[in-house]
């Protein structure tokens, strides 16, 4: 068994999205200081707010403001914060329902320990010092004893209203491409190219993914193949990609190399982009130390025929 | 048009924390040929093929399309794909065997916690604009449940231990099971009050069932677990807006799916983590007779995306050997049990 092969695999996204009017008024007025929620058609505040009624549907925009002090309704404790998480010493996780609200909403709550926390125990608001307009803006929520803080009697209308949000994501995995690509790989590595072949209908896939997707069985016989082929279609590239550096432009084909039953891709080099042509016979050009081939080039032979390519289309 | 379905065959991996040194397709696809194997099936002889899984646990796009390959779609076959646990791939085939276009049908979930940190990962299935930014961890929202849970007296953390202890012991008899063993030490906390053998562990696997219609199921299997009944129901996904300590969807669910008609001798319970198995108890009302989870459940192996499939398949699987007569089936998807799907399966009289 050939050492399995792992590489960092890191998907970023900044999701950008768009607000409903109580969302709007929500995360603005949390820019502000300002906590709203919404009534629903039997008289229930929800903080925090939705757009629509989460037991009839309805469409609700009656905004009310509450206070920024409540009532922890339950709670966890976290010793070990992790990545992205409002604070980042041990906290408790709390549901904490706002004086004025009848639903409870998630955030951190900033404690010495486990002991300094109970459900009932009474909190407020720790605004942060720069507020965007996101559930971000409460910092967290401390330890308070008191009663009810005041609304300040805002109506829910803003200045400057915010109309969307840009939340990041990320997420950090290690890939591992399995066995009979991480074959493919390591061949690669060797300048070879190493398809398998499928033990049913004897097509030779490359690159290998394990499984015949025409008989869904394994594949495990290795063969060899190329180095030479056959461009079997392609296409000319004319915009240039970001963080490419490759002048356009430049060919894209769709390759079979000899003895292989499925075409692989790569991009074509060495010839003008308007002389590439099906049946044109090309070879790979390797780049010192590479793991794979850089680009492939014409190999100097006569165009294949077209019968001997058409399957592989 | 009225038809009587069945699970008519089960099969599952071995689950284990890591399969690294294999992809995707080549941990499914030998499931996919053991299954086939039972009813003496070709995959060209398939009416329907429905999987379910997660491009999130995987970090890629359309991930499930490369799992296909260990079906064998050609010529084109008749497939569809949720991107949800496998038990709601079991819901769409069995819609799709009740209208009468296909007899027989293969449902495959897969899931490979082990690339990514799916504690994180599941933080993506949240509302976007008021909880994921805080990213609380799947651990995390457990957890809180299970306080609101002590806190309204319906269990304690030695409860809940025992809850642990005695699926991890259940798995001793499991040989696909990842965690067994009920002496295992109950473990430090890792959201308070969730200690490690309150959470399931993190792991791959994959499971599949084939499903027969009518005459069919009877020629496949011997004894088959009709489906009597299924139904899923969902709750609002703000956290506060819920009773954290009840499941009113998984007792609608149970309702509609004919569970509370007559009592069932078995049930297999998704619930992850032990608080939820308490709260599925109280929610479908069982009783101390009923066999709950003996397969060790989602505590002993917890491949996500295929753990509710699992649950479906073991229960069926009791009924196949004879083990159970009337079983009850739960799968469980999003934060603090907010969606819930029951089944009830029955074998004939014997």
């Amino acid at each position: 068994m050939p050492e399995v092969l792992r590489a960092p695999l890191v998907v970023e996204f900044p999701f950008t999205r768009s607000l409903g009017p109580v969302q709007s008024a929500f995360l603005t007025g949390l820019r502000e200081r300002v906590v709203l929620g919404v009534r629903t058609g039997d008289g229930r505040t929800l903080v925090p707010p939705v757009e629509y009624d989460p037991v009839t549907a309805e469409e609700i925009r009656d905004l009310v403001e509450v206070a920024p002090t409540g009532t922890v309704t339950t709670w966890a404790w976290n010793h070990e914060p992790r990545r992205g998480q409002p604070l980042d010493t041990p906290f408790a996780w709390a549901l904490v329902r706002l004086d004025g609200a009848d639903t409870a909403l998630l955030h951190a709550l900033d404690a010495p320990g486990p002991a300094a926390v109970r459900t009932g125990m009474r909190v407020r608001i720790r605004w942060a010092a720069e507020r965007t307009g996101a559930i971000t803006d409460i910092a967290c929520f401390e330890p308070y004893e008191g009663g009810a803080g005041q609304p300040t009697g805002h109506t829910g209308a803003f200045d400057e209203p915010l109309s969307g949000i840009v939340a990041p994501a990320r997420l950090d995995y290690t890939y591992s491409p399995g066995r009979a690509q991480s074959a493919y790989i390591h061949a690669l590595s060797e300048q070879r190219t190493v398809g398998e072949r499928c033990p049913s209908c004897r097509k030779v896939y490359v690159p290998p993914r394990g499984a015949c997707p025409t008989c869904g069985v394994a594949t495990a016989e290795q063969v060899e193949v190329g180095p030479r082929g056959t461009v079997t279609t392609f296409c000319i590239v004319n915009i240039k990609a970001k963080n490419l550096d490759i002048e356009v432009p430049y060919v894209y084909a769709h390759i079979a190399l000899d003895g292989a039953d499925l075409a692989l891709h790569a991009r074509i080099g060495g010839v003008p982009y308007d002389q590439v042509r099906m049946g044109l016979r090309v070879e790979p050009v390797w780049t010192e130390g590479a793991r794979y081939p850089d680009h492939y080039r014409p190999a100097g032979e006569p165009d294949a025929d077209y019968d001997t390519y058409k399957e592989l289309l | 048009m009225n038809r009587e379905i069945a699970v008519v065959a089960f099969a599952q991996t071995d689950h284990r924390r890591s399969t690294e040194e294999s992809s995707e397709v080549e941990m499914v696809m030998p499931v996919l040929h053991e299954v086939l194997a039972q009813t003496g099936l070709r995959a060209a002889d398939i009416g329907f093929t429905c999987s379910g899984s997660s491009d999130y646990l995987a970090g890629r796009a359309f991930s499930f399309t490369l799992a296909l390959d260990g079906v064998g779609a050609w010529p084109p076959i008749s497939e569809s794909h949720v991107e949800m646990d496998g038990a709601w791939a079991l819901y769409e085939a069995w819609t799709k065997l009740l209208t009468g276009d296909a007899d027989t049908a293969l449902v495959y979930s897969y899931g490979k916690c082990s690339p990514g940190s799916v504690r994180d990962v599941l933080t993506r299935q949240l509302d976007p604009y008021y909880v994921a930014p805080l990213w609380p961890d799947s651990i995390a929202l457990a957890a809180l449940q299970a306080q609101a849970l002590i806190d309204a007296g319906h269990t304690d953390e030695p409860a809940l231990a025992a809850v642990g202890a005695r699926s991890r012991a259940d798995a001793e008899a499991n040989p696909h099971a990842q965690v067994k063993g009920g002496s295992i030490p109950q473990g430090d906390y890792v959201v308070r009050p969730l200690r490690t053998g309150d959470c399931p562990p993190v792991g791959d696997g994959a499971a599949a069932v084939i499903l027969a219609a009518g005459e069919r199921a009877r020629e496949l299997c011997e004894r088959p677990a009709w489906i009597r009944g299924i139904d899923h129901r969902i709750e609002a996904h703000g956290l506060g807006v819920r009773d954290l300590t009840d499941s009113p969807s998984a007792r609608l669910a149970a309702d509609k799916a004919g569970a509370f008609e007559r009592p069932v001798d078995t049930a297999e319970l998704h619930a992850p983590f032990t608080a939820q198995e308490v709260i599925l108890r109280r929610a479908l009302g069982l009783g101390d007779d009923v066999r709950v989870n003996p397969s060790g459940g989602a505590l002993a192996a917890n491949p996500v995306m295929a753990a509710g499939l699992i649950r479906i398949g073991e229960a069926a699987a009791r009924i196949h050997r004879g083990a159970s007569d009337r079983a009850l089936a739960h799968a469980t998807s999003g934060p603090c049990l907010q969606q819930n799907l029951v089944a009830v399966l029955e074998g004939d009289p014997r």
